[in-house]
């Protein structure tokens, strides 16, 4: 499986195992070494990072804990799933805004096995996924943000509520995405008065195929047109590979596809004023054998070139 | 003959429990369970040996046999022992099931790595 | 439609769960009910096939029919786990569904994978304690089953 999109990537690897002896510690190696590649491109030493925020899915987000221990920097860990990517860039945004911060990263990362044998089946198991499931990305993105330097810069920040999805199917966690990614985007627009025309280019996370099409039906009944300018990351991630099902999803999958791949079309200015709405599953396994719903999230962070 | 059976009546048995899966929408643990369940009961009312002569491995390889084994092997005892039968029998003829599955996994675990 | 110089407004699915529903419904894929349970019954039909096989194959060797069953069901369970073993059985499962899941070859692939997957964890807390995380529902509901079965069995008897 790999990333239609991974030309942006500045690490690839062939071996799902990065030559470590368990997934659990290929995942940290990952988001271990987005911040250290980070940090190069950046040209800042680790001392100077005033606090790292970052995030994973497995258990007490032990990935980012042991990212952050090798990183050496003042450490704030998250959980919002698939979503934590934004939260992360809007808190390391938040930070700098307020004045207390000089230089901040902000990453997450996930493993397709380690999320596997966590969430659902041993890796080997033949169990028939079906249409609607989503392929847990290998992948980690880390990016670092200043209080000066020439952009992009984040312009506005609209945190998510819990959105009850009433969907209880952990194969389809896109669709059960849907009302918390419409409720953000009908919040972000009311509260920052902008309009979705001030956007190049408006990136949902991991709706995944169906999703992204039942979203673009509740936007329009909300008075939100926007057309070709919504692109779900989950959906275009593994370009038309049949074999992810309905596209993408994962801690990694928001994280890489924006501090790789947007970046990357932001620095070569072919999107200049971006909003990308991070979207999050917060079940746990716990929850779904238990009978409760999907509690979902959304964070919008928009970027604009300067 | 037999190969044609062991053919229609396996495939059948599997086809069913697809359906079970993709228009019930049962999940395949669930599926598992039932049809070790049906198995059980099908072999206490005689049912499931008779399909066992007719279809052969039809019978014999699909998940439903392992419950018809474990009722067999418990009802055989009942017979022979009385009542006790019902807890020294059940594992009788399912041994080679189980206990192959557990010594080849373990060879698997300390031969092979998983590929993801 | 709503013209462009609307405000945003939350659209009812969002807070309405039924109404979500819906919308859900509208844009859900259908399962490919037909293709899978074609394949299912080709590809289980086919490895009762090979069972019948390995099952005649072993009568050749002189085992009567009702003892030619467990070691088919035994070499059945070394092939599933070596296909497993190598990486090939969660693809297959994927490829046929229930025709994978419901021989005894899934249940083997199933502890397999189970114990595989553990090895990370250690032998006595990983492989020991997890081998039946997946198999374990079959095997207890089976014995309860069975002795339920037997009981009845022995109240009728009895009678």
């Amino acid at each position: 499986m790999e990333c239609a999109f991974s030309d942006d990537f500045d690490q690839l690897h062939e071996d799902p195992y990065l030559g470590q002896p368990s997934w659990e510690k290929a995942e940290r190696r990952l988001l271990e070494e987005a911040i250290a590649e980070t940090l190069r491109k950046g040209k800042i030493e680790a001392q100077k990072v005033n606090l790292l925020f970052a995030g994973d899915l497995l258990n007490q987000i032990i990935s980012s804990t042991f990212a952050a221990q090798t990183a050496g920097v003042p450490y704030f860990g998250l959980f919002n799933a698939c979503a934590t990517a934004g939260e992360a860039l809007a808190l390391a945004a938040l930070l700098i805004e307020s004045g207390m911060a000089t230089y901040t990263l902000a990453g997450a990362v996930s493993h397709n096995a380690s999320a596997e044998r966590q969430m659902r089946f041993p890796t080997e198991y033949g169990s028939q996924r079906p249409k609607t499931a989503q392929w847990t990305v290998t992948a980690a993105g880390a990016g670092l943000l200043s209080a000066t330097g020439e952009g992009p810069s984040v312009t506005w920040v609209t945190v998510g509520r819990v959105v009850d999805s009433a969907m209880s199917d952990p194969y389809n966690m896109g669709m059960a995405e849907v009302p918390a990614a419409v409720d953000t985007l009908v919040t972000h627009f009311k509260e920052s008065g902008r309009k979705p025309s001030d956007y190049d280019l408006i990136v949902t996370g991991d709706l995944a195929a169906y999703g992204l099409e039942a979203a673009q039906q509740l936007l329009r009944d909300a008075h939100l047109d926007l057309g070709e300018r919504l692109m779900d990351a989950g959906a275009t991630y593994y370009g038309s590979d049949p074999s992810v099902q309905a596209g993408a999803s994962g801690a990694g999958c928001i994280a890489s596809f924006l501090f790789g791949h947007l970046l990357t079309r932001m620095r070569r200015h072919e999107l200049n004023r971006l909003l990308v709405v991070a979207t999050g599953s917060l079940h746990s396994p716990v929850s779904i054998e238990q009978g409760d719903n999907i509690p979902c999230i959304a964070h919008a962070v928009a970027l604009e070139n300067n | 003959m037999i190969f044609l059976w062991a053919f229609l009546v396996g495939g059948a048995i599997c086809a069913v429990g697809q359906l079970l899966i993709d228009v019930a929408h049962l999940t395949a643990a669930r599926v598992m369970v039932i049809f070790v369940v049906a198995g059980a009961i099908l072999s206490g009312i005689g049912l499931y040996p008779k399909l066992i002569d007719f279809a052969g491995a039809g019978a014999s390889v699909p998940i439903t046999s392992f419950g018809n084994s474990l009722a067999h092997g418990a009802i055989a005892e009942v017979k022979r022992d009385g009542l006790i039968g019902a807890i020294t029998g059940i594992f009788e003829l399912t041994s080679a099931g189980i206990s192959s599955a557990i010594v080849f996994g373990f060879l698997a675990s300390l031969f092979a790595r998983p590929r993801g | 439609m709503a013209s462009k110089n609307d405000q945003p407004t939350l659209p009812r699915a969002v807070s309405d769960q039924r109404s979500f529903q819906e919308v859900i419904a509208d844009h859900l894929p259908r399962p490919a009910t037909g293709r899978n349970t074609i394949v299912a019954f080709f590809i289980g039909g086919l490895i009762c096939l090979v069972g019948q096989a390995i099952q005649n194959g072993y009568m050749a060797l002189g085992f009567s029919k009702e003892d030619a069953a467990n070691p088919t069901v035994a070499t059945l369970i070394l092939i599933a786990s070596v296909v497993t073993a190598l990486g090939g059985y969660d693809r297959f499962g994927q490829f046929a569904g229930a025709g994978a899941a419901v021989p005894v070859t899934g249940f083997a692939n199933s502890i397999v994978s189970s114990a595989m997957e553990r090895r990370t964890e250690g032998w006595i807390l990983g492989v020991g304690a997890e081998m039946f995380r997946v198999a374990g529902p079959v095997i207890v509901f089976g014995v309860v089953a069975a002795f339920f079965v037997a009981l009845i069995y022995a109240a009728i008897a009895a009678i």
